[in-house]
């Protein structure tokens, strides 16, 4: 009889730890822990919106707004989306800020353990945007990804480079890259219109004809852009700056001709 | 006990009866069958002396290209015509049936239709429908008011623009005409413009491909330019094509007329009575 007295409190031990530490879910991802769902990334708060970069002639060109939208409010507008990373980089995000800053910081640390080690080579942007891909890779792998879309630019010796990585670790090196809404607008135009020798004011002129119609187009973008230029001597960030739009079509001053009253 | 009930006549507007046998079905895993969507590139544009329709020409099921070659820019009006997105037959058909109440109502008063009356007509039929049809389309026309563009979305609501794209391939396409449409085109640059919109709607879109169809409406005249443009021929290894064997040759050509063998007598008072 003390056997199954035993027994049956086994049973009840073993129901009441299940029922406290692992709460099933219904469509089959396995038991987790209640605990660990609230430090996973679910949704991203902060974000900005897409990121145009090129290669022209001299380096790369690239152009983001300066807008940091809370869901649908405009929050902030004057984050600066675009960094340079040591001497050869330059780095531009759009998604969450919060962990496009973490971002920042991981760089600082990686460059300068680089400093450290001073024996005068200096990570250049093909090492840079590996490092990124490792990280956001790994991130994604343990299903807590760092949400942004990266655009990563340099030139080394000479040799210009532009790549782009994703918050699930899609990377990819091209001509000319576009994030978030970048992706369906700005491609098509960079597709027809790119070449490989543009000068600097052609290269400007591309990037704003982009930027406008993502200004249109696009709801969290904002009309207060930055183009940051990298060569071989560095990096220089533009002041903030407007482009012009243009409101005056007829249809839209008088769109009921010829049906006044009606929508 | 009588049963007293009456026979009314149907209401109009969707019958929504079968919707909770529906779900019930699809809860109990029946997949319903998908329909014709046309993931398309639709686009108008208003231009000097007109309005300049241009559509691609694929027909998708899901992920295979079910018409390679199907025609999107549907007839209304002599003086009109629209362009369709969303599921093919939605868009046959609304524009079928607008087409002929266009026509009925051309014979009660006499005149030239408008593009203001077919917007109507589409979208109060769309609106009862609750977006349940879902035709997204872009009108365009000129009549005795001047030339007019209109989108017209499967909820019933209605843009009038000076340019309008549609479709999966809108953005690619509206890109293009954001950075480069100006009042005032000519028939060529309107042309020009509206195919590589469209191409960057074929290129880009994966929704999209094949042709280029554009339709230029002016006043009193229209041109329907069926495949103004093939960027996406068909290809073969070899430079001759591909030609068949000939297998059976022609011995002789002998044409015998038959009205020569068959007799025609009209009988007078056995005519056909009118």
């Amino acid at each position: 009889m003390t056997m199954e007295l035993w027994l049956e409190q086994e049973e009840a031990d073993r129901e009441t730890f299940e029922m406290t530490f692992m709460i099933p879910i219904e469509n089959g991802n396995g038991v987790k822990n209640a605990e660990a769902d609230s430090q996973r990334t679910l949704y991203p708060y902060v974000t900005g919106t897409s990121v145009v970069a090129i290669k022209y002639k001299d380096g790369i060109l690239m152009a983001s707004d300066m807008g940091g939208s809370y869901g649908s409010t405009l929050r902030y507008k004057n984050i600066e989306r675009m960094k340079a990373i040591g001497k050869h980089s330059l780095l531009g995000a759009s998604g969450e800020i919060s962990d496009f800053q973490e971002i920042l910081r991981y760089l600082d640390e990686l460059m300068l353990n680089d400093n450290m080690w001073d024996d005068g080579n200096s990570l250049g942007p093909k090492e840079v945007h590996n490092y990124l891909t490792r990280v956001m890779y790994n991130r994604r792998n343990k299903f807590n990804p760092l949400w942004n879309t990266l655009v990563l630019g340099g030139v080394k010796n000479g040799e210009k480079y532009l790549g782009m990585v994703s918050m699930i670790g899609v990377s990819f090196e091209d001509n000319h890259v576009a994030t978030g809404f970048g992706n369906h607008l700005a491609r098509p135009i960079l597709r027809d219109e790119w070449r490989e020798d543009l000068s600097f004011e052609e290269g400007v002129k591309l990037l704003e004809k982009c930027m406008r119609v993502l200004l249109y187009r696009d709801r969290s973008a904002i009309n207060k852009l930055q183009i940051a230029k990298m060569t071989e001597e560095g990096v220089t960030v533009s002041e903030p700056y407007s482009l012009k739009t243009f409101w005056d079509f007829k249809a839209f001053t008088n769109p009921t001709v010829g049906a006044e009253g009606s929508w | 006990m009588t049963q007293s009930s009456v026979d009314l006549p149907p209401k109009g507007g969707f019958s929504f009866d079968l919707c909770k046998r529906n779900d019930m079905l699809t809860q109990k895993g029946l997949k319903a069958p998908s329909f014709l969507k046309t993931g398309t590139t639709i686009v108008g544009l208003i231009f000097k002396d007109g309005v300049i329709l241009g559509a691609d020409t694929r027909a998708t099921e899901g992920p295979i290209v079910a018409d390679k070659n199907c025609e999107k820019i549907h007839y209304m009006a002599p003086n009109i015509y629209c362009c369709g997105a969303g599921t093919a037959a939605d868009t046959e058909a609304v524009t079928d049936m607008v087409s002929s109440q266009l026509r009925l109502h051309r014979y009660q008063t006499g005149r030239d239709s408008r593009v203001i009356t077919a917007l109507t007509l589409l979208k109060k039929h769309l609106f009862s429908y609750q977006g349940h049809v879902s035709a997204a389309l872009v009108l365009g026309g000129v009549d005795i008011t001047g030339p007019h563009l209109h989108t017209i979305y499967p909820h019933g609501s209605t843009d009038t623009l000076p340019f309008a794209t549609m479709g999966s391939g809108s953005l690619a396409a509206m890109s293009v005409f954001e950075a480069k449409y100006k009042e005032g085109l000519t028939r060529d640059e309107g042309i020009k413009l509206v195919a590589e919109a469209i191409c960057s709607g074929i290129f880009n879109d994966l929704g999209s491909g094949s042709n280029v169809d554009i339709c230029v409406i002016t006043k009193g005249h229209k041109e329907y330019l069926r495949n103004y443009m093939e960027p996406n021929p068909r290809t073969y290894v070899s430079s001759k094509g591909y030609s068949f064997t000939k297998k059976t040759e022609v011995l002789l050509t002998k044409i015998t007329p038959l009205s020569e063998r068959v007799e025609i007598v009209e009988v007078a008072g056995e005519a056909m009575e009118e």
